[in-house]
């Protein structure tokens, strides 16, 4: 478990300070994946290096395990570090050690002995699924390869927090379903606290459990995944929600967006809402998935103009929050990004 | 005519051995005791010299400017004027003005100034974020700069210290004319005093096989410390076989 306290960061000092994080409060219980997403140059980064302890905060308090790790000295902090496992962008691995060396190095730190330290270097391999890489270096192993000796390495010491700062950028699609299924299996196995750095929003939609969002070093939304994603009013849901340009609107109809918010949305919702209005339905484009086993999902239909309040009520009732999107805005307008918004 | 003329002095084939190898291994002696103290003294100081700078591990603006500027004195003065304008400190340290002795005390300092330098550019190439690594894995300060640091940048160190070992022959050679002995020695008062052209020539060619050994082996050390060139050289040779058949099969 871990948590920040009202955790300020401010680089330089006087009239050329810059706040960089302000008054940031969370935490990730154990066997959490707790995402935090936001554009470059949110804090994302400083964020990571404040919890991995390599920057110390201006102000406020990183706190694991009950205990306050803000106001430890250096020598101190050093030993602290080895509580929080950091996985780091794909770059990484130390080039001149195989990967059973790499992974060996928070131990060979810590002075275990030779035994020791392989020992526990072929079971972290082993959890990683690496046993038959184990002398390979670097340069010889695949971005997904690389990243899994990353996680292994991270867990050398057996941290109960794990912080993977932008651990899946620059992976291609298999690759990062395998680092996000792998990190998932440790949270059970090893009842971690997994804090998820990303810019990436369809990898927060596979691996996360709670997100919050990070823009100009605040947070400015947080919560549970599959709630925001129920929200309607959420522009954190709303930037998450998977979205695609929906079909052309038949002449004649009236363009609606329709919200899954609840868990209760009968799977026939389409035509059921199709009878209670009185209108066939024209299916535009729709995403319906189930994420940390609830359903969430989005549609996009169009259908003969009836009385607004209608409509509105009839999808209330199978769980859905409708929107009735004006004829004013193009329909190839692409979805509102975060990055705008803010 | 003048080959007549020079060779009533010069020195006869037969005696040649007897005065060019000792010479040749009072080079090797001189050589190689500096270059033991610029290792042992060029590699903490470049490190130091790194880590002092901003965004090191001990960032300190004052000390850094302090010592890279007692650095690049060292590299600033041609080494003639080096040795001579330090003759009373080396007098002080090894009683003599003369022999290998008295050489080493200024070629050692120009050679860890030197190195000083090619071992903190060869850690600025090293990736910062290995740093990071380190110090989130619990390395203390000297861990990583022993681990993520000097073990990463060990390749450029190498390919340095063969530039530099051989940076050292040539000022062995100057060294030489305050009676330190040594192959260029030979040359500078044989070869251009006397105008003998077959100890000229003799020294030459050593000189440029030493050299060239000294490049040899400092490559062969860079390729073995690097992992990437060290397996694509071998998959290179397994590959060769393989390429050269259709070649035989014609």
């Amino acid at each position: 478990m871990i948590s920040l306290d009202k955790l300020t960061k401010v680089f330089g000092h006087g009239p050329h300070a810059t706040v960089v994080l302000e008054d940031l409060n969370f935490s990730v219980a154990e066997r959490e994946i707790f995402a935090i997403v936001g554009p470059s140059g949110a804090g994302k980064s400083t964020l990571a290096q404040c919890i991995n302890l390599l920057e110390r905060p201006t102000s406020g308090s990183v706190i694991v395990n009950g205990e306050n790790l803000s106001h430890l000295n250096e020598e101190q902090l050093r030993i602290a570090r080895r509580r929080i496992g950091t996985i780091f962008q794909s770059d990484g691995l130390f080039s001149r050690r195989t990967a059973a060396q790499n992974v060996a190095l928070p131990l060979e730190y810590l002075g275990a002995t030779k035994g020791e330290a392989k020992h526990r270097v072929a079971e972290l391999l082993e959890r990683v699924g690496l046993s038959s890489r184990a002398n390979h270096f670097p340069h010889e192993l695949s971005g997904g390869q690389r990243q899994r000796v990353g996680i292994a390495r991270a867990l050398a010491l057996r941290p109960s927090v794990l912080l993977a700062d932008e651990a899946t950028s620059g992976l291609d699609p298999e690759s990062t379903a395998s680092i996000v299924a792998l990190l998932k299996e440790l949270r059970d196995d090893l009842g971690l606290a997994i804090l998820f750095i990303t810019h990436e929003m369809d990898t927060v939609l596979k691996v996360a459990d709670s997100v919050a969002r990070l823009d100009h070093g605040h947070i400015v939304e947080s919560g549970a995944l599959v709630s925001l994603l129920r929200d309607p009013t959420s522009l954190l849901g709303q930037a998450l929600r998977p979205t695609s340009t929906p079909a052309v609107l038949p002449a004649g109809k009236d363009q609606w967006q329709l919200v899954y918010a609840n868990a209760h949305v009968p799977a026939d919702w389409l035509s059921t809402l199709s009878l209670t209005v009185g209108s066939p339905i024209s299916l535009l484009g729709a995403s319906i998935e189930t994420i940390n086993g609830a359903v969430v999902g989005q549609a996009t239909i169009g259908l003969n103009a009836t009385d607004d309040s209608t409509i509105i009520n009839a999808a209330l009732d199978l769980g859905l929050v409708a929107e009735r999107i004006s004829e004013q805005r193009p329909l190839l307008a692409p979805a509102p990004v975060l990055e705008i918004v803010a | 005519m003048s080959v007549i003329h020079s060779a009533v002095n010069d020195v006869p084939l037969d005696k040649i051995p007897a005065l060019v190898f000792p010479a040749l291994v009072e080079t090797l002696i001189m050589v190689g005791i500096v270059m033991v103290i610029v290792i042992v003294v060029g590699v903490p100081l470049g490190a130091l010299v790194h880590n002092l700078a901003p965004g090191g591990l001990i960032e300190n603006r004052a000390a850094h400017s302090t010592v890279s500027w007692v650095v690049s004195i060292g590299r600033s003065l041609p080494f003639l004027i080096l040795m001579a304008s330090i003759m009373p400190f080396t007098r002080l340290i090894t009683g003599t003005n003369i022999g290998i002795a008295a050489a080493v005390v200024p070629m050692s300092l120009a050679g860890v100034a030197f190195f000083t330098r090619i071992v903190e550019n060869s850690l600025r190439s090293v990736p910062p974020s290995l740093v990071r690594v380190a110090r989130a894995s619990g390395a203390s300060k000297l861990q990583v700069v022993r681990t993520a640091q000097l073990s990463e940048a060990v390749p450029q160190i190498l390919g340095g210290l063969t530039i530099n070992t051989i940076a050292m022959i040539e000022y062995s050679a100057i060294a030489g004319t305050i009676g330190a002995g040594g192959i260029g020695y030979v040359a500078v008062t044989y070869g251009y005093q006397r105008f003998d052209n077959t100890v000229m020539l003799v020294t030459i060619v050593i000189l440029v096989v030493t050299v060239a050994l000294v490049q040899l082996l400092g490559d062969a050390a860079v390729r073995l410390t690097t992992p990437y060139a060290r397996r694509s050289s071998k998959r290179m040779r397994r590959a060769a076989p393989v390429s050269s058949e259709p070649v035989l099969a014609a």
